[in-house]
């Protein structure tokens, strides 16, 4: 264990009363209570985290917070293990486990780093130029760049971890706990609005609290911070969301918010809380306080482990008391970074430089710097780096105009904290539609025109100075409360002080020793390895639209999506075009703002609660009685009942006997049931049904078959009439919905002259069949208020009385061609009524079948199933059921598009049946048919099975098909070209048990 | 994701509620008199403008009722919600209804029991 020797003896925001042990790649380290992973690391002088994407160059921590380019982490082990995380962003706890990403074997030696040296031939564009012939070759590329540009690893175990959706309502969502974004809450939640607070970090406060050099209201800046917390953390109407990142800027004002509820406790996470909960805010108004993000500059090997942001090591120096390195070169174009320099040389670092481009800077920030014994360079620039895992020179030169002057010094460095500006965070105005605006004189690019409620404030909206950001924070705060209803007191915004700034002066590229792409690598996005000379050469190369510079460069596309990166590789673009930067444009800005954890974005809906599991009445004896299940829709519903040990198609085959020569019984109340009522529910009826209705008897039934309106069949089912103005409407199991859905749409878009009413009542009936010749008989035995004789209550009718002492609707219909009913009674009785038809029905033979034996029963006798013999492109006429399309009605849903020219076309595919030449042998259904089987495809596949199975009442096998000009091939055989082992067949019509139709009305 | 006023249940996310096409396509009254390519006009072709669009959608998870809106699809503003059966009365709305090429189209005069097919008698 090694000691914290880059941390200080006092200072920060941590608890050194609770020290932490720690892991990366396998060695253990200390940190504290409120240390980040990468602040611990920093605390203990490692800088090397990773390893670049490209050319697995050593990369060190550069930022503070979710702009971190190069120290993504993978996270723990095993099920909780998490790729790609930000080390800046990952706050530690006792016993956490991380590892670097992208190298191999490890970290200090890594054989991709060969990459590094042939660099020269890994130029801008370099996938699309290379790996492009011979195509068949593609393969093999693939392998190996899938293996080289890995960044972490995809955790394949289970995630064990709970995640929560909440939704929220709000007056103003302020996003953004800065001063800005304090400033506007306060202002917002004084008058009264509902406000949510939400902020990235793990405190409220921004990078104010990264500063010790100003005053808020005469307090220091942590002062007013917690006295800022806590006023609003008293305000009832108030939420405040740390840890919590808003990630996505949708239409309407909806916001996608991900909180890290338990991330930061590991192991001591209390059960009770979720990993992580996504947020789902609507608010009237939204503030933006973004912040601003540091830009890097552009110089000669920019990249070494340990050159990071200006204002990161600011604040691992007063936020964590760690002070990176001993000898400190700042770099900057600003006078912000003389900040850094102070409080880099206040809390201890032996020698520190300062290097900046201009020749001119803040008297005030220069005059403390040299009183502290800090060595300025004006107009200078770094124009080479030196190190390995670790930068340990640099050498400075006079910047003249357009070059490097003579005079070079070389400093002993092992620090290089850089700044090149500032970048307002737009992401969520732009987002939200905003367009953005370019400002010379901060080198950025602003929130402009607004289009969704909002409004940006304080380094968001380009707005740096302190005081200024506070007031305009308080402005667009109280304004959004007021357009969202609210009118508050106006409270005098508190004055702040701070050091006195000038401007910055851009220098996009550096430059170095030798012209830009020799030698040195001027890096702009650090976790793509894009440099300078890339984004060059890809716009000579004549991408000068941005968006295609991004895709080709690959700039901006990484797991950081460019925040540090994206405005100097447009400055660059720019310069080379000879544009203003403006006339560029920029990308799109596309949610999330960091990545996000799927996890929390399905919240609780996963596993069982992805989608409900519907139950039919008799579940529970079918449990108890072995049943296989099928998922069917939503529903479970008994597939097959096997007896001691019986193979399923054994099972099958004894249920399929039993139903053709005894009583065969199953649970139908999947079908979905409609209850239509209305003087002109008939008539509606005719309109949707291919057949007529007007003139069927009140108690009969009538199957019908439904269109869509371009003539293809969408559902069918029996109908029938309970009254003059009232029927029940059967549909498919998994239609059911989308039945329903298309009777509400046709009544109430295009006929709402009629009269007709629909509901529901799937839920509301069980509905038990039995069939079988002995059907009657056992129904006799329960039944004694019905008429079961043919005369009284022929086939296709429909009988209320009392069946097992329950009130009951007898439906005389039948989906497998033999004698038989569906017995419906309210749904809570439907497990009694199946148990006394069991008890009863025992010495009958009777027998449970389930969905399968159901499926062979009814392609026995040709009946076709909705989903299995249609696809969405078979029109009713391809099913053979012209009987069923009337001919003499003026119009139906669908019957314009019957006689279309290509639905009359001779050789569509149309229903027949097949039989196999060997009985015994099942086609897979699915499979194609070809007339001509020739050695190896292609071959003319004329059409395919839609259902095929064993029948054990045909003692044959039996299948369904689609073939085009089928029923003008009977008795024609073709082949089923599977491999190894083709299939011949013969086509039939597709009924092979009981053609007459006999038995079901005997 | 929009924010949608249902007319019977007031505002309520989008996640309650099914699209459901263009709005005023009138379905003809005889389409035995449409050819092939005029009854296509109506079956298959739907305008799809960038800017003001006039659409149905039903409130499938609530009232279940139908309704319009005149919604801008650049934007996803809302500009007006109205019965069916009715037409848009914002001047966006009218402007959208009168710009649609199904206005001309045979289907439409076939729906409106106006004049007959151009191309004779049908398929």
């Amino acid at each position: 264990m090694s000691t914290q020797r880059n941390r200080r003896a006092e200072g920060g925001r941590i608890d050194r009363e609770r020290p932490f042990r720690f892991t990366f790649d396998g060695n253990t380290f200390t940190g504290y209570s409120g240390d980040t992973l990468a602040s611990a690391l920093l605390a203990n002088d490692i800088h090397l985290v990773g390893r670049s994407f490209k050319y697995h160059r050593p990369r060190g921590i550069v930022g503070l917070g979710s702009e971190e380019p190069n120290a993504i982490i993978q996270l723990g082990v095993g099920d909780r293990g998490e790729p790609n995380i930000r080390a800046t962003q990952i706050e530690l706890y006792d016993g956490l486990v991380a590892e670097s990403q992208n190298r191999w074997p490890s970290l200090d030696a890594d054989v991709g780093a060969i990459n590094s040296a042939l660099s020269r031939f890994f130029p801008a564009g370099f996938y699309y130029k290379t790996f492009m012939w011979p195509a068949s070759w593609w393969e093999k590329y693939e392998h190996f760049i899938r293996h080289a540009a890995g960044l972490g690893k995809a955790v394949s175990e289970r995630d064990p971890d709970r995640y929560e959706k909440r939704h929220a309502h709000c007056d103003v969502l302020v996003v953004g706990g800065g001063p800005a974004g304090l400033a506007a809450a306060l202002a917002a939640g004084r008058s009264g609005a509902r406000v949510i607070l939400a902020d990235e970090q793990a405190s409220f406060g921004g990078a104010l609290q990264s500063e010790n050099d100003v005053r808020v209201g005469g307090e220091t800046s942590q002062a007013w911070i917690e006295a800022a917390v806590a006023e609003l953390a008293a305000m009832p109407e108030v939420t405040l969301l740390p840890r919590t990142t808003v990630a996505d800027y949708h239409d309407h004002n909806y916001l996608l918010a991900f909180e890290r509820v338990t991330d930061h406790l590991g192991p001591d996470a209390p059960a009770h809380l979720p990993r992580q909960r996504s947020w789902r805010i609507r608010a009237k108004q939204v503030v933006l306080a973004t912040g601003a993000i540091e830009r890097p500059l552009v110089f000669a090997d920019n990249d070494r482990p340990g050159v990071m942001l200006s204002s990161a090591v600011r604040g691992y120096v007063t936020r964590y008391g760690v002070v990176p390195g001993d000898k400190i070169v700042v770099f900057t174009n600003n006078d912000d970074a003389y900040r850094t320099a102070i409080s880099a040389k206040d809390a201890g670092a032996a020698f520190v430089t300062i290097v900046d481009v201009r020749a001119e800077a803040a008297a005030g920030l220069v005059a403390a710097a040299r009183d502290r014994g800090i060595v300025v360079y004006p107009a200078h620039g770094i124009v080479a780096t030196r190190g390995g895992r670790r930068v340990k020179e640099v050498s400075l030169a006079p910047l003249t105009e357009g070059g490097v002057g003579t005079g070079r010094i070389d400093v002993d460095c092992d620090l290089i904290a850089m700044s090149g500006g500032w970048t307002p965070t737009v992401h969520l105005h732009s987002q939200s539609r905003g367009k953005l605006t370019w400002r010379d004189d901060i080198a950025a690019f602003v929130p402009g025109l607004v289009v969704q409620a909002e409004a940006s404030a304080g380094m968001a909206n380009g707005t740096f100075a302190l005081s200024d950001g506070l007031a305009e924070g308080d402005k667009v705060g109280r304004e959004a409360a007021a357009a969202a209803g609210f009118n508050g007191v106006e409270v005098a915004v508190p004055a702040a002080e701070e050091p006195a700034q000038t401007t910055i002066q851009p220098l996009w590229v550096v430059p170095g020793l030798k012209p830009l792409g020799r030698g040195a690598k001027h890096f702009v996005d650090f976790q793509n390895d894009v440099t300078a000379a890339d984004v060059q050469l890809a716009a000579r190369e004549g991408y000068i639209s941005v968006e295609h510079l991004k895709r080709y460069t690959t700039t901006g596309m990484g797991t950081d999506q460019g925040k540090t990166s994206n405005i100097a590789a447009l400055a660059i673009l720019a310069d080379v075009l000879g544009a203003p930067i403006p006339g560029v444009g920029t990308t799109t800005f596309r949610p999330p703002y960091t990545p996000s954890t799927i996890g929390a974005y399905g919240g609780r809906d996963v596993g069982a609660l992805f989608d409900p599991t519907r139950l039919t009445p008799t579940d529970p004896w079918a449990r108890s009685n072995g049943a296989k299940f099928e998922h069917v829709s939503q529903w479970m519903r008994a597939w097959y009942f096997p007896k001691d040990g019986e193979k399923m198609a054994d099972a099958v085959n004894r249920e399929c006997l039993a139903a053709r020569n005894a009583v065969g019984i199953m649970d139908a109340s999947t079908l979905g049931k409609i209850d239509i009522q209305g003087a002109d529910a008939a008539e509606f009826l005719n309109r949707i049904y291919t057949n007529a209705w007007l003139k069927l008897g009140v108690g009969r039934c009538r199957y019908g078959l439904m269109l869509k309106e371009d003539g293809m069949v969408m559902d069918d089912g029996v109908t029938t009439r309970i009254a003059e103005n009232h029927f029940h409407m059967t549909t498919t199991t998994g239609g059911a919905a989308r039945v329903l859905d298309w009777l509400e749409e046709w009544s109430q878009t295009e006929w709402p002259e009629l009269d007709v009413r629909f509901a529901s009542v799937t839920e509301q009936w069980a509905v038990v069949s039995i069939c079988g010749p002995k059907s009657r008989e056992l129904l006799a035995e329960l039944c004694d208020d019905i008429d079961l004789s043919d005369d009284a209550f022929p086939f296709m009718s429909m009988r209320e009385g009392t069946v097992a002492g329950l009130n009951a609707r007898v439906f005389r219909i039948s989906f497998t061609g033999e004698h038989a009913y569906e017995i419906n009674v309210p749904a809570r009785y439907g497990l009694a009524l199946w148990e006394t038809l069991m008890e009863t029905g025992e010495p009958y033979g009777i027998t449970p079948y389930g969905t399968e034996a159901m499926h062979v029963l009814r392609a026995e006798v040709g009946f076709i199933i909705v989903g299995q013999e249609t696809d969405g492109t078979v029109a009713a006429t391809d099913l053979e059921m012209d009987w069923i399309i009337s001919k003499k009605k003026p119009d139906f849903v669908g019957k314009r598009s019957l006689v279309r020219e290509d639905l009359v076309k001779p050789d569509r595919k149309r229903l027949v049946g097949l039989l196999t030449e060997k009985p015994e042998e099942v086609i897979p259904e699915g499979a194609q048919i070809v007339a001509e089987l020739k050695p190896a495809p292609p071959m003319t596949m004329i059409g395919h099975v839609t259902s095929s199975y064993y029948s054990a009442n045909c003692e044959r096998s039996i299948a369904m098909a689609l073939v085009k000009g089928g029923p003008d091939r009977m008795g024609e055989t073709v082949t089923i070209p599977l491999e190894g082992h083709p299939i011949r067949a013969t086509i039939v019509e597709p009924k092979f048990y009981d053609p007459s139709g006999s038995k079901k009305d005997g | 994701m929009l924010m949608i006023r249902c007319p019977w249940c007031g505002e309520r996310e989008e996640t309650e509620f099914h699209y459901g096409g263009e709005a005023h396509k009138l379905r003809p009254l005889n389409a035995d008199a449409l050819s092939d390519r005029e009854w296509s006009e109506y079956l298959f072709l739907n305008h799809n403008p960038k800017g003001v669009y006039l659409e149905r959608w039903s409130h499938a998870r609530g009232c279940r009722r139908w309704f319009n809106m005149v919604r801008d699809t650049v934007t996803s503003e809302i500009i007006e919600i109205y019965p069916m059966g009715s037409l848009p009365s914002s001047p966006e709305g009218k402007a959208a209804y009168e710009s649609n090429w199904r206005r001309q189209t045979a289907a439409e005069a076939n729906a409106k029991g106006e004049a007959a097919s151009s191309e004779g008698d049908g398929a």
